[in-house]
């Protein structure tokens, strides 16, 4: 693990959006995903945007990766404009995106091999990669013989083998249940620990977002808007142990008020039940009663 | 390296689930933050699942891989007997028809008067069957396959794949595409015999066009049906348009390329025997039809009948390149071959 890959600059890797604003469709039938957005990632920092299904922390990261143009605004990594997807961030999707022909090995391999590294060099580094991961003795298996959990973790150290300035994670373990979740999260805060990039981590999840950040943004429901940025003063490295800390708690709390009246909000338009009357929502005309 | 049976080591396997197991080597790193991960969950599922498997939490993965090994080779066999076993009954009971149709001359709307029984039949192979004259038609009729047959792919699959991947390109070629593509290949006959300058391009050209709508058609299907995420993960990791394209896109869609090659060779067969029937000289077909002209009955049967072995013969060899370049489908959710 003494490679020179694998020692990242932490003095790279600062992802700035700055005033970002998102609208979808066509004049008429416009909707506003996000609004109004600024937040960063300094070199070396891991982030997490929070926030209700659909207010737009994905269609951010998709700005960040280089899928999609903002309407107004713009996000630069270190100072320069992002206009394309490129090896210098690394993405991990939500769903399994190994390329299921190859090998375990070759899928690690593939940012090496499109950038043309020598294919010595890529085996190796692809192993020291999987070692890691704790998954070299499938180094030869196809990805459809592996668990979930396992195609993440490869997802994972994939995305690392081209040694991006950051790493970009969309809602990188929402597909797995919640046991081997948890192992993830302590999964990823080793690896990261050793690798020390940036990282920005969209997530619904208010555990796995204080476990792993330095910071957290809390997104409003749309349009998405930054609705709060609370730091996280856990030491690190990060441990299980520390979930059952009173800081732990404490920030639990803090995140679960915020975000439940976002979630509330979201789903305020589909809510067309009495029975949710005692959340304070406004609800619609009919009630139960009234259908049966 | 984790010997403690820590309640996360046994969490694991509770599950059920043989890989996670590796889980546990993964984050025995010194810094190792494991025994506390159930806690972190808070789930109520979890109290439950420790408290069986907590004195032996080793015992869980020791079925041997031998048995398992040892279980699957049966299965196999077991299961390609049967194959073989009803492959059998199928083709016997064609024979058997044939055979007692022939026999006792069955006649009801169907007649098999003139039928040549297997007997005539297998003597007209012995005849003729090695003959040189016999053997260059089959010659014939197997290069014109070969050459209408990969000109198609060599044209089809750059093609689709193109088609598939741009918009602009495919609003440009669709068009011909949907207008050429009902047109049956024997119906090109007539005009492949003015197009062409002689007969064996005709014939050629003829298979080709059998061949190339259908691998045409499945790789345009192939790309489209590859998921987006594929694509997107191979810009991330800097893959260019060229490399892109070798790299995800063409591997990506081969599974459905193969359904395209598969179904084409089979209506390429289709397209050259007509051709042959109608303009060629040579050929498996023109055989066939010579010896209905001459009334040669039992060499009409085996002319068939080496139609339909070589045939298969051809979709064998593609079934069985798809499976030595695609060994990944055998792990493929759902897709056993």
């Amino acid at each position: 693990m003494s490679m020179t890959m694998m020692e990242s600059d932490t003095r790279r890797g600062f992802i700035d959006v700055r005033d970002m604003g998102v609208t979808f469709g066509a004049n008429g039938s416009q909707v506003i995903a996000v609004e109004n957005v600024s937040l960063n990632v300094q070199p070396g920092e891991f982030v997490s945007l929070i926030g209700p299904s659909g207010c737009g922390k994905s269609t951010l990261l998709s700005i960040v990766a280089g899928f999609m143009k903002p309407t107004r605004g713009a996000a630069t990594l270190d100072g320069k404009a992002i206009t394309k997807p490129g090896s210098d961030r690394g993405v991990v999707f939500q769903q399994y995106s190994l390329f299921p022909w190859l090998s375990v090995r070759k899928n690690v391999e593939f940012g090496l091999k499109m950038a043309g590294v020598e294919q010595s060099k890529r085996n190796t580094t692809a192993r020291a990669l999987l070692d890691l991961a704790g998954l070299l003795s499938f180094e030869n298996h196809y990805p459809d013989q592996l668990s979930g959990g396992m195609k993440q973790r490869i997802g994972i150290v994939r995305a690392l083998a081209t040694s991006p300035q950051v790493l970009l994670m969309d809602e990188p373990f929402g597909a797995l249940d919640t046991q081997t979740r948890v192992v993830m999260q302590e999964i990823l805060t080793n690896i990261w620990q050793q690798f020390r990039i940036s990282v920005l981590f969209i997530t619904h999840d208010i555990e796995e977002s204080i476990f792993l950040s330095d910071r957290i943004y809390v997104m409003t429901a749309r349009p998405g808007r930054i609705k709060a940025e609370i730091k996280v003063p856990l030491p690190r490295p990060r441990t299980a142990e520390m979930t059952d800390t009173p800081e732990f708690m404490n920030l639990v709390q803090e995140l679960k008020g915020l975000i439940r009246e976002e979630a509330l909000a979201a789903m305020a338009p589909e809510i067309k039940d009495r029975g949710l009357a005692g959340f304070g929502m406004k609800v619609g005309p009919k009630g139960v009663g009234e259908i049966f | 390296m984790g010997s403690m049976a820590n309640p996360k080591v046994v969490a694991i396997p509770i599950k059920g689930d043989r890989v996670e197991l590796v889980d546990t080597m993964t984050t025995s790193t010194p810094e190792n933050p494991a025994p506390q991960a159930p806690a972190a969950t808070a789930s109520p599922a979890a109290p439950e699942s420790i408290v069986p498997a907590a004195p032996e939490p080793e015992i869980v993965p020791t079925i041997s891989l031998r048995d398992i090994g040892r279980g699957i080779l049966k299965q196999f066999t077991r299961e390609r007997l049967t194959a073989l076993g009803l492959a059998l009954i199928s083709v016997g009971t064609l024979f058997l028809i044939w055979y007692f149709g022939t026999k006792y001359r069955f006649e009801f709307y169907i007649r098999f008067k003139n039928v040549p029984t297997p007997e005539q039949v297998f003597q007209q192979a012995t005849q003729v069957g090695l003959s040189n004259a016999f053997l260059v038609n089959i010659a014939y009729s197997v290069r014109r396959i070969l050459l209408g047959f990969f000109i198609a792919i060599a044209i089809g699959v750059p093609l689709g794949l193109f088609i598939g991947k741009y918009r602009r390109v495919s609003e440009f070629f669709m068009p011909v595409v949907e207008i050429l593509r009902p047109i049956p290949a024997i119906a090109w006959v007539p005009m492949a015999i003015m197009l062409w300058p002689n007969n064996e391009a005709a014939i050629v050209y003829i298979t080709f066009i059998g061949a190339f709508f259908p691998i045409l058609l499945n790789t345009i299907h192939g790309v489209h049906s590859l998921d987006g995420v594929l694509v997107r993960a191979g810009r991330c990791l800097g893959a260019s348009e060229a490399q892109l394209f070798w790299n995800v896109i063409l591997p990506g869609s081969l599974p459905h390329i193969f359904t395209g090659l598969a179904v084409g060779m089979g209506v390429a067969w289709v397209s050259l025997i007509a051709a042959e029937m109608i303009s060629g000289q040579f050929g498996v077909g023109y055989f066939t039809w010579e010896a209905y002209s001459l009334v040669d009955y039992p060499a009409i049967v085996l002319g068939m009948i080496t139609i339909g072995v070589l045939g298969l013969t051809c979709s064998g060899i593609i079934r069985m390149v798809g499976v030595l370049l695609m060994p990944w489908l055998a792990f493929a959710p759902g897709g056993k071959r």
